[in-house]
């Protein structure tokens, strides 16, 4: 068993991202259709946009919290504004948009209930991606080392972390009951940033997904 | 410096309203007359027939007249955008983003930047002469608006053939008129780009300007207006209302960083109300400058029709439809120290252009400078600006640029 956790990790490092792109910014570029209209939430650098603008010809407009990201998108030509997910998407009108994405933002929302409400009003289409708090390695650190996780993922020590709400796969599927999503589509990725297989049952994407990317809709 | 005396601004009276009055009807830019048959239908619900609008142009118009770029001047600044002032001598006010490679590049883009309506170089304004008179127009000048600003805009643009605008742009008094345009002519404008403005004069800043014209009126050199019948300029009055603008134009850290509490030329206080301050100096020298190149009158006017602009009361206080349907991308720039148009107006225009589903871009950028950082040397604006207009060119199907 640690011979196996061993060889995970190191092939998980080893096959990490080449030239830096985010592995859950394919599945979730995937997940949307071409030509549509998206607001992508916490865009950082605008990579997700561009990749859909190029890619799927998408119509694609930004929210991003930090002035050097925004001022980045805007020299790259992209549409994005400076705003915070929390307190911003109140602005948008009803069904604006058909995709509304969430990409490894939602953990550092202040409210990721009402973050999701909106997108689910603001879009027809919400896609959220997030980091796992169920996976085996961020157990184990807790269980084993006794203290707070930290991956490559998630870097940062719990004193400097802009990540305030973390959540497992299992608490999500929870917090889109409360919020009223239907899940259409859910890919977990693991340590390699490939999917699980699609018939494993809930408790083995909790456990062995590293990532997970959802494609919500709005319950009627 | 000393202050300027009472006699040195007496001596400049004459001499100025003689060159004033001659760049208001002669100016060295290219003109074009409105006639009778072609009044400017104005806000004031008046006609202002004939009328003529001075206008500086770089650059060349393509083929397809697809690349054309119209520069919006602010409230003191002129047509004069890119190339040496005629009056003053001084480089143009936005050399630094218009002209061959530069963000506003004039290798690709063709630029018209107009001397608004109402101003004093060559553009019709009060300082022109009412030819129903033979004298200048002066407070017979109808009041305008900004709206009136931009119609007079659309009027130049189909004398020169250009339906559609690639872009609009300019910051302040000129982001105002962006706004304008867009919300008047959405089909003409294929691209705007505001900066350091709002979508209304805010009570604050019509309060600043009505500090200005009173200064003004309260010169006995203004005559009620009439000074130029009376062979005289209310140099004092103007210079004291460029003055107090002018703070407002910079932030309390950008004249501590300039100037702090250093003394001008001396070691000591003088225990007069001499100009003892560096600060002090910097104002007057200020005052002075602005009065040499600006109609007192111009100012009145120009400064109410800033304080009359409120985008949304056109539109059922209701600003996001005044976009309703736009497909003008947007970008929206402010500046964190401009507290005359500070982020929050801009915030509330990117708010209505969400609203309204126009597809927006919006940028803060940080700096001391305060709301003249836009036309200061500011890196991240200049990478903004040239971003966005490049992304927009892609779209417009513009060639990209060369290099």
């Amino acid at each position: 068993m640690l011979k196996r956790l061993t060889r995970d990790m190191t092939m998980a490092d080893a096959a990490r991202t080449p030239g830096g792109a985010r592995v859950d910014l394919a599945f979730v570029a995937d997940m949307v259709a071409p030509g549509a209209r998206v607001l992508d939430v916490g865009c950082g650098d605008g990579e997700l946009l561009r990749l859909l603008a190029e890619g799927r010809g998408v119509d694609g407009r930004g929210i991003e919290l930090s002035r050097e990201g925004v001022n980045e998108c805007v020299a790259k030509g992209l549409a994005v504004i400076q705003g915070d997910a929390d307190t911003d998407l109140v602005d948008y009108p009803d069904d604006a948009f058909d995709y509304v994405i969430l990409s490894q933002t939602l953990q550092a929302t202040r409210q990721p209930r009402q973050v999701l409400e909106h997108m689910l009003r603001i879009g027809r289409r919400a896609i959220v991606s997030f980091p796992n708090f169920g996976h085996w390695r961020i157990r184990q650190q807790i269980l084993l080392g006794g203290h707070m996780p930290r991956t490559d993922n998630l870097p940062y020590a719990w004193y400097d972390s802009p990540n305030i709400h973390f959540c497992t796969i299992k608490d999500f599927r929870a917090l889109c009951g409360v919020a009223g999503a239907r899940m259409e589509k859910a890919v977990a990725l693991n340590a390699w940033g490939s999917p699980l297989r699609l018939n494993a049952p809930w408790w083995f994407w909790n456990l062995f997904g590293e990532q997970a990317v959802f494609l919500l809709t709005r319950k009627e | 410096m000393s202050a300027p005396t009472a006699d040195s601004f007496r001596a400049e009276a004459r001499r100025h309203i003689a060159g004033a009055s001659r760049e208001a009807d002669h100016p060295r830019s290219p003109l074009v007359r409105f006639g009778p048959d072609q009044p400017l239908k104005l806000d004031a619900g008046v006609e202002l027939a004939p009328f003529q609008i001075a206008y500086q142009t770089y650059g060349t118009l393509n083929a397809a007249r697809s690349n054309a770029v119209l520069v919006c001047h602010a409230l003191t600044m002129d047509q004069h955008v890119a190339n040496v002032h005629p009056v003053t001598g001084k480089p143009g006010w936005g050399e630094a983003m218009v002209g061959p490679g530069l963000p506003i590049d004039t290798d690709r883009y063709f630029v018209i930047c107009p001397n608004v309506v109402g101003a004093c170089m060559g553009t019709t304004g009060p300082a022109s002469l009412d030819p129903t008179t033979g004298e200048p127009w002066g407070l017979n000048f109808p009041v305008i608006t900004i709206r009136d600003m931009v119609r007079a805009q659309a009027m130049l643009l189909d004398h020169l053939g250009i339906d559609q605008l690639f872009a609009v742009t300019g910051g302040s008094m000129g982001g105002m008129q962006v706004l304008q345009w867009a919300a008047s002519y959405p089909q003409r404008v294929f691209a705007a780009l505001p900066v350091a403005t709002g979508a209304r004069h805010s009570a604050q800043n019509i309060a600043f300007h009505e500090v200005g014209r009173q200064a003004v009126m309260a010169d006995p050199d203004w005559h009620g207006g009439r000074y130029f019948v009376e062979g005289t300029n209310p140099r004092r009055g103007l210079a004291v209302a460029r003055m107090g603008n002018h703070i407002t134009y910079m932030s309390d850290a950008a004249l501590h960083r300039k100037f702090g509490r250093r003394f001008q030329d001396r070691a000591n206080p003088t225990f007069s109300f001499d100009a003892d301050f560096e600060v002090e100096s910097y104002l007057r020298h200020q005052g002075v400058m602005f009065v040499e190149r600006f109609d007192a009158n111009s100012y009145l006017y120009l400064t109410r029709a800033m304080d009359y602009f409120d985008l949304a009361g056109d539109y059922g206080d209701v600003l996001a439809n005044a976009f309703k349907g736009a497909q003008t991308r947007f970008c929206v720039i402010s500046f964190t120290s401009d507290w005359l148009f500070p982020t929050s107006e801009s915030r509330a225009v990117v708010h209505a252009l969400n609203a309204s589903g126009a597809r927006v871009s919006f940028a803060e950028i940080v700096t001391d400078k305060g709301h003249d950082a836009f036309l200061l040397d500011e890196p991240e604006l200049f990478a903004i600006v040239r971003g966005f207009l490049e992304g927009a060119g892609r779209a417009r199907g513009l060639p990209p640029a060369r290099g």
